[in-house]
């Protein structure tokens, strides 16, 4: 007989006194090595209203494909921590800057295609939402094992876009209900 | 599809669920479309690790972060973190926040009509010990109204944000008080279906822990997701 996991709860409207103290929207260090990206984008909720009061946690590899975790370094210690966490502003927008993450293993062998892991939270979430974001224009998607268990209709939330006038500039919404609805995961 | 050894999945019925009317915030705020199963790979058995520059001397203390002592009972709030397979998970950051003594927050978008504390700011920081021990001091939070429903309070509680070894250990609760009167209507403990599920996140006094003259106690062990010992098969995904 094993213990029973703790339930969760929601993180509710206050969560900024809680998150901010270790927010974090520069991922990796100026001095890190790979291609340097910034991404910005929205969170919204099922009458389309922004959300001013959600936090996003962002979880990735450094561009050589290393988690900063003793299962995921290949014998190297990661260059960066790899963490992020943005709370939304008034405007129910979110920013932060990293630098594009290198592939890591996945089933069978497979290698990954490039991705961040995002965790959500916002009041009127019981528990937090997990989900992924995929790089635009990366072949190694169409490969991608997890990326595949998604409804092709509907990867496409998944993969951020170019945003207008910058390379190095990506959007990603997070639609947490309705039309566009983000591809969430039972994790 | 998976050849890694993942996290074992919540027991029917433990975890609240994404739609739950009763807390009307969760109606606009839950997903419709259905989720994708995702077995876990190297990204979900990995997970941010924190350590001691992440935590300053007397983080976990709430009641000293200030010129004078804040308002209130004071209490510690100390527990461990183990998983489910009653392993300590040690090192784990844990972050708390959490109302003053009057039931209000120290946010902007906080207006309930009581005080405010200038010595309460409501946030610490602790990191668990080798055998995954954790202990706050802090003040015992006083219930508040929220505009849910017509009536509506929130049970007195303490907001808990955990990291474990693997990102989907992560988890946020709530700790509760004993014999609360208001849990019974509480929509958000409620959300919980399973009763004993719902009755852990209600801790438990802590007479040895007591500081005489000073300060009560309470418990509050928290489970994260246990790992498989091996990998799953193909076929039972």
């Amino acid at each position: 007989m094993s213990l029973i996991t703790t339930a969760s709860q929601t993180v509710g409207p206050y969560v900024k006194i809680g998150f901010l103290p270790l927010a974090v929207d520069a991922i990796a260090p100026k001095d890190a090595a790979g291609e340097r990206v910034t991404v910005h984008g929205r969170v919204v909720d099922g009458d389309g209203k922004l959300v001013t009061d959600s936090v996003i946690e962002i979880w990735q590899a450094d561009a050589e494909g290393r988690y900063a975790h003793p299962e995921g370094a290949k014998g190297q210690p990661a260059a960066f921590r790899g963490f992020g966490r943005i709370l939304t502003d008034g405007k129910g927008e979110f920013r932060f800057s990293t630098i594009k993450p290198g592939r890591v293993p996945g089933p069978d062998g497979a290698l990954q295609a490039p991705h961040l892991v995002v965790t959500v939270f916002m009041r009127g979430l019981l528990k937090h939402l997990l989900t992924r974001v995929y790089f635009p224009g990366e072949s190694a998607n169409s490969d991608d094992p997890v990326l595949n268990l998604v409804p092709a209709d509907r990867r496409g939330t998944l993969i951020a876009t170019v945003a207008a006038g910058s390379k190095s500039t990506l959007e990603w919404n997070v639609i947490v209900q309705g039309k566009n609805e983000t591809v969430f995961f039972d994790f | 599809m998976s050849n890694i050894a993942g996290y074992r999945r919540p027991y029917y019925d433990t975890q609240p669920p994404y739609l739950y009317p009763g807390y009307k915030s969760t109606v606009k705020r839950s997903p419709r479309a259905p989720l994708v199963h995702l077995p876990h790979t190297l990204s979900e058995v990995t997970g941010p690790m924190f350590g001691s520059d992440d935590v300053a001397p007397g983080d976990a203390d709430l009641t000293a972060q200030h010129d004078a002592a804040p308002l209130g009972e004071r209490i510690v709030v100390s527990g461990r973190i183990l998983d489910e397979n009653s392993k300590p998970v040690a090192h784990a950051l844990v972050e708390l926040w959490q109302a003053n003594a009057s039931g209000r927050y120290a946010h902007d978008v906080d207006d309930h009509d009581a005080p405010l504390d200038p010595n309460f700011t409501g946030a610490g920081r602790a990191l668990t010990d080798a055998n995954g021990f954790y202990s706050f001091r802090t003040i015992k939070p006083g219930a508040y109204p929220w505009r849910n429903h017509y009536n509506a309070w929130r049970p007195a509680h303490l907001h808990f944000s955990l990291f474990g070894l693997g990102l989907v250990q992560r988890l946020v609760t709530q700790m509760y008080f004993p014999g609360d009167p208001l849990l019974a209507y509480d929509p958000m403990y409620n959300s919980v279906p399973d009763a004993r599920a719902r009755e852990r996140l209600v801790s438990i006094f802590d007479w040895e822990r007591t500081i005489p003259d000073i300060a009560l106690a309470f418990r509050f062990d928290i489970v994260l997701r246990g790992r498989d010992e091996t990998p799953m098969e193909t076929s039972r995904s």
